[in-house]
């Protein structure tokens, strides 16, 4: 035990700096698929053939292929076509558009499970498509998107540690390089078990927090 | 004001409308009965464009409804509409349901919407409920509600979709009552209704509907104390004696 603490404190500083770069990683992507999942899912929903056919493809596209592909393909083979992308970029890109796909399925079913009649009734008075979104529909898919929206962000923060297979120097990578230079795997894995649990608890709070919330 | 002419509309295959032929003039208040399925609440969402039509056409004030068109907006404020299920907005207070219209669709300024909207709450008798949430309240005053929130857009005619076929038999009264003090006042008025006793006592003309066509129509006392068409009788008697 005593031996654990003293590797312990010897591990963390480089860890911590790994989690750090997890957390940039979590946040960027987070940030960057929520706003492509909205935009996939109100093209999904906008009644125009077109766009929700696009919208479709694009989404069945990313599902179907696994994250560390999508990174190898903006870290490995975008450089042929002239766009080098730092593995740090590479990381929040390729997490970000992976889960775009499933932000974006989440925003759909919540919109799509606002009671027809508040469209109606937005319709009968005279509102555009837009204002009807903005004004009724999204306001009210909003609350029975969050609890799944916390359990993708929970997702997103374990599957950051995809990033490694790029370079990107975060916890899960940090942890690795720890172990294969001092051969203490034990401490330095339950020490990285550790602290992705502490990241997550947070999370896992908010998301009881928003479940209550959204059965009132 | 709004003038149906040879109105079809086909749900795939099946027909609800078969050449509907009417009229509603300013102030007046048409009743629409009819068994369910008959097409009656066809006819009014076909009215504001909530449905697309087959054939025929609908014009109000010789504006033809078209909801592809851009005019659909225009229509739609000058004809408001109150639903079954009353469908106010849950998110938003009652007093925030009331201006959604006139601020965000009219551009109205929000003050000027605001008082008339306390006026308005005021006289369907929920003066006091302007910061409620609708969930809140009861049917009766849910509806009540989404009257005063068709009226804010101070449109030139009101069309009701069996506003009461979803409330507790008690709150039934309520909202008749705040629809007959409208009648009063001189608003146009459609109603598709089940409430008997108010179509013979408040409107102007009874629509009978039977199979997506127009079965008998005229003044509502006549048609509902001495129908002449023997489905309009066998209608009326099923329905004031069910028993």
């Amino acid at each position: 035990m005593l031996q654990f603490l003293h590797h312990a404190r010897e591990f963390m500083p480089i860890l911590l700096q790994g989690a750090w770069l997890t957390i940039l990683v979590t946040l960027g992507s987070l940030l960057l698929s929520t706003v492509l999942g909205l935009v996939w899912a109100i093209m999904r929903v906008s009644g125009i053939p077109l766009l929700a056919n696009m919208s479709a493809a694009i989404i069945n596209l990313l599902r179907g292929i696994p994250i560390i592909v999508i990174l190898f393909f903006l870290y490995f083979v975008m450089p042929d076509v002239g766009i080098s992308l730092s593995a740090l970029q590479a990381g929040i890109l390729g997490l970000g558009i992976a889960y775009s796909a499933y932000q974006a399925e989440n925003f759909r079913a919540g919109i799509e499970a606002v009671d027809p009649g508040q469209l109606e009734a937005a319709r009968a008075m005279g509102m555009s498509w837009g204002l009807m979104m903005r004004r009724v529909v999204l306001p009210q898919a909003v609350k029975i998107v969050l609890p799944p929206y916390g359990n993708i962000m929970i997702m997103m923060l374990k599957d950051s540690s995809q990033a490694s297979t790029i370079t990107v120097a975060e916890l899960a990578l940090q942890g690795k390089l720890i172990a294969t230079s001092t051969f203490q795997n034990a401490t330095v894995f339950t020490l990285v078990a550790l602290i992705y649990l502490v990241m997550c608890v947070p999370l896992i709070l908010l998301v009881r927090h928003l479940e209550k919330g959204s059965k009132k | 004001m709004i003038e149906i002419r040879g109105l079809q509309k086909f749900f795939g295959t099946h027909q609800v409308l078969k050449g509907i032929n009417a009229s509603v003039s300013k102030g007046e208040v048409v009743c629409i009965i009819g068994p369910s399925g008959s097409g009656k609440s066809t006819i009014l969402r076909c009215i504001n464009g909530l449905e697309s039509y087959s054939d025929g056409s609908i014009e109000i004030h010789g504006q033809r409804v078209d909801n592809k068109s851009p005019s659909i907006k225009a229509i739609r404020t000058e004809v408001a509409m109150v639903f079954q299920r009353f469908n106010l907005f849950p998110h938003r207070t009652v007093l925030e349901n009331v201006i959604e219209g006139p601020v965000y669709v009219k551009g109205e300024q929000r003050e000027t919407a605001i008082a008339r909207a306390r006026e308005l709450l005021a006289s369907v008798g929920l003066g006091e409920k302007e910061n409620a949430h609708p969930p809140q309240l009861s049917g009766g005053q849910q509806q009540r509600v989404a009257i005063a929130r068709a009226l804010a857009m101070q449109p030139e005619a009101i069309l009701f979709d069996e506003p009461t076929s979803a409330l507790d038999p008690e709150l039934v009264g309520e909202v008749l009552s705040v629809m007959r003090k409208l009648a009063e006042a001189g608003m146009t008025m459609v109603v598709v209704t089940h409430e008997m006793q108010f179509a013979r006592e408040v409107a102007d003309r009874v629509i009978f509907i039977d199979g997506g066509v127009i079965v008998e129509q005229g003044p509502s006392k006549e048609v509902l104390n001495n129908p002449q068409n023997p489905r309009t009788q066998d209608f009326l008697r099923r329905v004031l004696h069910p028993m």
